[in-house]
């Protein structure tokens, strides 16, 4: 394989993990804080795609509102969901709200599926994500280009929400005691509910940066992304959002490299990332950028 | 004494007349998924029989064609038990099969073992027909099509090497790669590099990587619609700028909703087109259809309507109503003209041209056919 080619498929590997990445920070946001893995989040996904499709489609609006007003509704969606679904559930048991959460997201789904049917839908791209650069031989399509740029940018403006405010500094507080938190005069439902729309906003986001990418939306199309986010998610530490974006670049280049220089084993593609997912889950629970936390009493 | 003559005489016209009737008539059976879960693919072929019969009439030395149409509700089982029916209570002699191979295979032993021809539309699966005297199809095989591919790959577009992109998860897709592999490098093409993906994918960017650095002159993907759709967005994304060469899963209108301006030029193979008759009998059941659902016929009716002819044809030439003698008629049919195409049968599969189409301005755009020889 020559430098070139390399170079190429380690850009196509930062490309799809990126749009990994952007999805297993929503997933470890609301595990940072709840302690729920939020199963309806690869769905939030599809819809933010769906919104902006209309959006451009049927509303003929311009495609950054479009995108804006889409991934608006998207944390609509997450704080429905939460108000809807998980608040009930706030003091049962975990395994309670996994399930709900499993619920949810077969209810997104197959809603999806009645509503605007399984037939896949072409999505429009931006002329900016169609451009193709070159740089050292390598052709690095406008998406593989913007998206981890994009993916920065939001990691950054997300650092600065929850390190630099009182709705941050509230959010990392809630994550550490929820009931210290609330003792101390905090109003713990806003708090989770402005996490699910942070969070699913940046599935919105993650939605649409991935159809750019692959343009071709349907309604179970967030769950392969889901699973694998999920699994970046914990490689990188859940519960830490720089571990997250490690994580799924982690994820991303993993499963291109193996493709890359193991053609034979294109089929395992998705056991490989799932093996990894058992590999972690079994030697280092915690992640790589993951603390292990002594459980609070 | 005379009233009994006279009764007698009544009597004897009355069998008489009855058994005219009686021969005047050719009964043939139709066993077909008209209810269950490919309900579509049975209701399509019935319209495109009864379509076909408008056309070319529905009689045979002047006595009349008549299909007895049963419902196998999609169903292996029940299509045995309508395939036992049609033969033994209906005394059909000869049968249009199930359209999907699962169901055909359940009804081939039972008209092997009452020795009745029955030919199946659509079913593509090559067991189908193997090693069976009286089991026939009106379509051609999977390897028959990716040979053709070939063909056209090195004849026409002239290609020197090619790349193979197939999906592993799929029978069709492994078995098209496969012939086409096998054909082009029996004309003197080489394979340059072979890569696989899996149902589902979205990211092909890795395996089309490895292709575009092997530089082939055309890719074959033999895939479904979406993954053709993709291949072809992210094979042109990353450079490519050979010919995309692809089967009949291609035949889609999603094709051009997601590949938009990256399936443009594509070609591929395709069972006929709908849009061109290759023959006059071909283009009359096209405008004959338009006419009557204001839209553009599909490929099982069309198949539908061949295995009718074939059958019909093969027994105007048996001479009898005797199954044995519409079987080898069925076997000895050569460059018959049916609605897509000629057609000759050989060990009870149908060779036919296959039809080449190019995308070309967001639709398909009949190019030439194709014959393996």
């Amino acid at each position: 394989m020559s430098w070139t080619t390399f170079f190429q498929q380690l850009m196509n590997g930062i490309s799809v993990g990126s749009l990994y990445a952007l999805l297993a920070i929503g997933y470890t946001l609301v595990y940072g804080i709840l302690g729920l893995i939020n199963f309806a989040h690869s769905d939030v996904f599809m819809l933010g795609t769906y919104f902006a499709f209309f959006m451009i489609g049927v509303f003929l609006l311009p495609w950054w509102l479009s995108v804006v007003i889409g991934v608006g509704l998207c944390a609509l969606v997450g704080m429905t969901i939460e108000r809807v679904a998980y608040r009930p559930l706030r003091n049962a048991p975990r395994i309670s709200a996994l399930i709900t959460a499993v619920g949810v997201s077969f209810f997104i789904e197959n809603l999806g599926l009645v509503t605007v049917g399984a037939r896949p839908k072409g999505f429009p791209r931006p002329e900016l994500m169609k451009n193709v650069y070159f740089i050292a031989g390598a052709r690095i399509q406008g998406v593989t280009f913007w998206v981890p740029l994009f993916s920065i940018a939001i990691l950054l403006v997300l650092f600065y929400l929850v390190y630099r405010t009182k709705m941050g500094m509230a959010m990392r507080a809630v994550s550490r005691d929820m009931e210290t938190t609330r003792l101390m005069g905090v109003n713990v439902d806003r708090i989770i509910l402005y996490t699910f729309a942070l969070g699913s906003a940046l599935a919105g986001i993650g939605g649409v940066l991935w159809a750019c990418k692959y343009p071709q939306i349907n309604p179970l199309m967030g769950t392969f992304p889901g699973w694998k986010a999920f699994t970046a998610a914990v490689v990188g530490g859940i519960g830490n959002v720089v571990g997250a974006m490690i994580g799924g670049f982690i994820i991303g280049l993993a499963e291109i490299l193996i493709v890359a220089f193991f053609p034979n084993l294109t089929g395992y593609r998705d056991a490989f990332v799932f093996a990894l997912l058992i590999l972690f889950l079994l030697v280092k629970p915690s992640g790589v950028m993951g603390e292990t936390l002594k459980e609070k009493v | 004494m005379r009233g009994w003559m006279k009764y007698f005489g009544v009597m004897i016209l009355v069998l008489f007349t009855s058994c005219v009737w009686a021969q005047d008539v050719i009964r043939v059976g139709a066993n077909l998924e008209m209810t269950g879960a490919v309900a579509a693919y049975g209701q399509m072929i019935w319209e495109g029989i009864n379509l076909v019969r408008e056309l070319v009439g529905d009689e045979v030395w002047g006595r009349k064609v008549e299909l007895v149409l049963v419902d196998n509700k999609s169903d292996k089982v029940e299509s045995a038990n309508a395939a036992t029916r049609l033969i033994d209570k209906e005394k059909v002699v000869a049968m249009i099969g199930p359209a999907i191979s699962g169901s055909m295979l359940a009804v081939g032993p039972i008209c092997e073992e009452k020795q009745i021809p029955v030919i199946s539309a659509t079913a593509t699966n090559p067991l189908v027909t193997q090693g069976k005297k009286f089991v026939f199809r009106a379509c051609f095989l999977d390897p028959y099509q990716a040979a053709a591919a070939a063909v056209f790959a090195r004849n026409d577009l002239k290609a020197e090497t090619a790349a193979i992109l197939s999906d592993i998860a799929q029978d069709y897709c492994v078995a098209l790669g496969n012939f086409f592999k096998e054909e082009f490098e029996k004309r003197g093409g080489k394979i340059v590099v072979e890569q696989n993906c899996k149902t589902g994918d979205q990211d092909f960017s890795a395996q089309l990587t490895t292709i575009i650095n092997a530089n082939p002159d055309i890719l074959y993907v033999p895939n479904y619609y979406t993954e053709i759709a993709l291949i072809s967005r992210q094979a042109r994304d990353l450079g490519f700028e050979g010919i995309i060469l692809s089967a009949d899963g291609a035949d889609a209108p999603e094709l051009f909703e997601v590949g938009g301006d990256a399936v443009e030029g594509l070609y591929h193979t395709a069972i006929w087109d709908a849009t061109k008759g290759l023959n006059d009998v071909g283009q009359r059941y096209i405008e004959l259809y338009q006419k009557k659902y204001g839209k553009d016929p599909n490929m099982f009716g069309a198949l539908g309507a061949d295995a009718y002819l074939i059958l019909v044809d093969a027994i105007k030439r048996a001479g009898s109503l005797d199954p044995v003698a519409i079987r080898n008629m069925i076997e000895e049919t050569a460059d018959l003209e049916v609605v897509t195409g000629k057609v000759t049968i050989e060990n009870g599969d149908a060779v036919k041209p296959v039809v080449v189409r190019k995308v070309e301005g967001g639709k398909f755009n009949f190019v030439k056919t194709v014959v393996v020889e």
